[in-house]
């Protein structure tokens, strides 16, 4: 919940008032707000928690710390969104009521 | 397992671990703050790599663990409510209220999106105004400037139909509180790399201080948080009780002054409840004044709400250090992550996740007999 994982900055642009920029996580590309880090620029590598960028850092350090978290496998719950976040969630069931059967018409009555 | 494997052989981590076994006279007991930091410790084994009477507590750093039921279950209402969009971050998904959780809710017709940045909300809001959007923004001082910011934007850019559901929680009164439980037995805390890359570690003098009391700023990797224990235990021999930056790649004294500014503007102190524990006075943020429009519970009115925590769950007494997830009784019985019956097992970061994921179904004193035997292989 509280990693910040580095990336490169191979993009920035003004949108709705905001520095945002896009960094790229070894592949995967984001797009982040650099607001916090006025300093950084396309090239800079920075430490990133939920698309916001928090602080710059060397270039040696980012690529040793994101192959460490690679190997440990947690990169891929901090870029998980949208659909593909609910299809991961379905193969690691966690609820109140482990087969689903006891609160489907709790859960009905509630939306309804 | 070959990187657990190779990080154990490691000459560095095999020469840190050396160093702490050369070190260590005495037992002593030290708190790691963050949940990210106690999944690493176990899932490395790291806590097996130190002398016998090293023990590891694991801390109440799990943002997710530490949310009220009454606020899942806030959320929970809300999610449910027809023309509203509730966006959270995807570790909130499985998380069990008292009747369902947010991936139920979703199945069930709710409208639930996980997104990866709070802005991602405030964009849907901006391209549906006709719905209700909510952000669920929960976490500790690392997540909260990114939370402020949406916030702040979504002021500036006029959106009457955003709003966020707030339950962030603060790390140093945490400290304190654990501190001043009754029977405390934690002698020094690593502190959370990544809250200190947003706040500094200027707030902790006053508190390695007033309880004498050894601060580590540690990271999240093996190595870090071995030379985090190591720096810890140092301090601990020498009798001394400094805050210490192990993190400094990362970590400055002031921190990031852009972010502080923004969560002073859009946030204010307030008492929380923290599940497990309990009110912590002044141990959290809510919105400022100038952004109370924001607030999702003041915005939708959920009354009604009647929670009762698990009369078997002791993660209060994992949380202070008390116990050890395998001395609960309803450990990997009634309790697993499929069907968690408090804060600690919820999320994988909790501690009991992290035990019961890496298999640790073993006792304190079963623990470090295999740790020293680990350890001298």
């Amino acid at each position: 919940m509280c990693l910040a994982i580095p990336g490169k900055v191979v993009g920035v642009a003004e949108e709705s008032g905001l520095r945002m920029g896009r960094v790229d996580f070894g592949g995967v590309v984001k797009r982040v707000c650099l607001d916090y880090v006025p300093d950084v620029v396309v090239g800079d590598y920075t430490i990133v928690h939920v698309g916001f960028a928090l602080s710059k850092i060397d270039e040696a350090e980012a690529l040793r710390t994101l192959e460490v978290f690679r190997q440990m496998g947690v990169l891929e719950d901090e870029f998980l969104d949208g659909e593909e976040a609910f299809a991961r969630a379905a193969l690691e069931p966690q609820s109140n009521c482990p087969d689903g059967s006891c609160t489907r018409e709790t859960v009905k009555n509630a939306v309804n | 397992m070959k990187y657990l494997t190779e990080f154990r052989n490691g000459e560095i981590a095999q020469r840190i671990a050396r160093e702490i076994h050369s070190v260590a006279t005495r037992p002593w007991k030290i708190m790691e703050v963050c949940g990210g930091q106690t999944h690493s410790i176990i899932k490395n084994g790291i806590d097996q790599m130190l002398p016998a009477g090293i023990e590891m507590i694991h801390g109440p750093g799990c943002p997710v663990c530490v949310t009220p039921l009454e606020l899942i279950d806030k959320a929970l209402a809300i999610a449910a409510q027809p023309g509203l969009i509730f966006c959270s971050f995807g570790d909130m998904l499985r998380v069990p209220g008292t009747d369902a959780d947010l991936f139920q809710i979703k199945g069930a017709g709710g409208d639930v999106r996980v997104v990866y940045s709070p802005l991602d909300a405030v964009d849907l809001a901006a391209k549906n105004p006709g719905k209700q959007v909510v952000f669920f923004g929960v976490g500790f001082e690392t997540t909260a400037p990114a939370n402020a910011m949406s916030v702040h934007v979504a002021k500036r850019r006029g959106l009457k139909n955003f709003s966020l559901l707030v339950s962030h929680v603060l790390v140093p009164p945490a400290i304190a509180a654990i501190l001043e439980s009754p029977g405390n037995k934690v002698q020094a805390f690593l502190l959370a790399g990544h809250v200190n890359s947003v706040m500094g570690y200027w707030e902790y003098p006053p508190v390695a201080e007033k309880y004498k009391i050894p601060l580590v700023v540690t990271g999240f990797e093996p190595l870090d948080l071995l030379d985090g224990i190591r720096r810890a235990v140092m301090q601990l021999e020498a009798g001394t009780h400094e805050v210490e930056n192990a993190y400094e790649r990362i970590v400055t004294f002031d921190g990031n002054q852009h972010a502080q500014k923004m969560l002073a503007e859009v946030f204010e102190v307030t008492d929380r409840a923290w599940r497990g524990i309990g009110v912590i006075p002044r141990s959290g943020w809510r919105l400022s004044e100038a952004y109370r429009e924001f607030d999702a519970e003041d915005r939708f009115h959920i009354t009604g709400i009647h929670t009762q925590e698990s009369a078997l769950c002791r993660a209060g007494d994992v949380l202070r250090g008390a116990i050890k997830p395998a001395e609960c009784a309803a450990f990997g019985k009634e309790c697993t992550p499929r069907h968690p019956l408090g804060a600690t097992m919820v999320s994988s970061e909790g501690a009991c996740a992290a035990y019961y994921n890496y298999g640790r179904f073993l006792s304190a004193e079963q623990l470090a007999t295999a740790g020293s035997a680990l350890t001298h292989a």
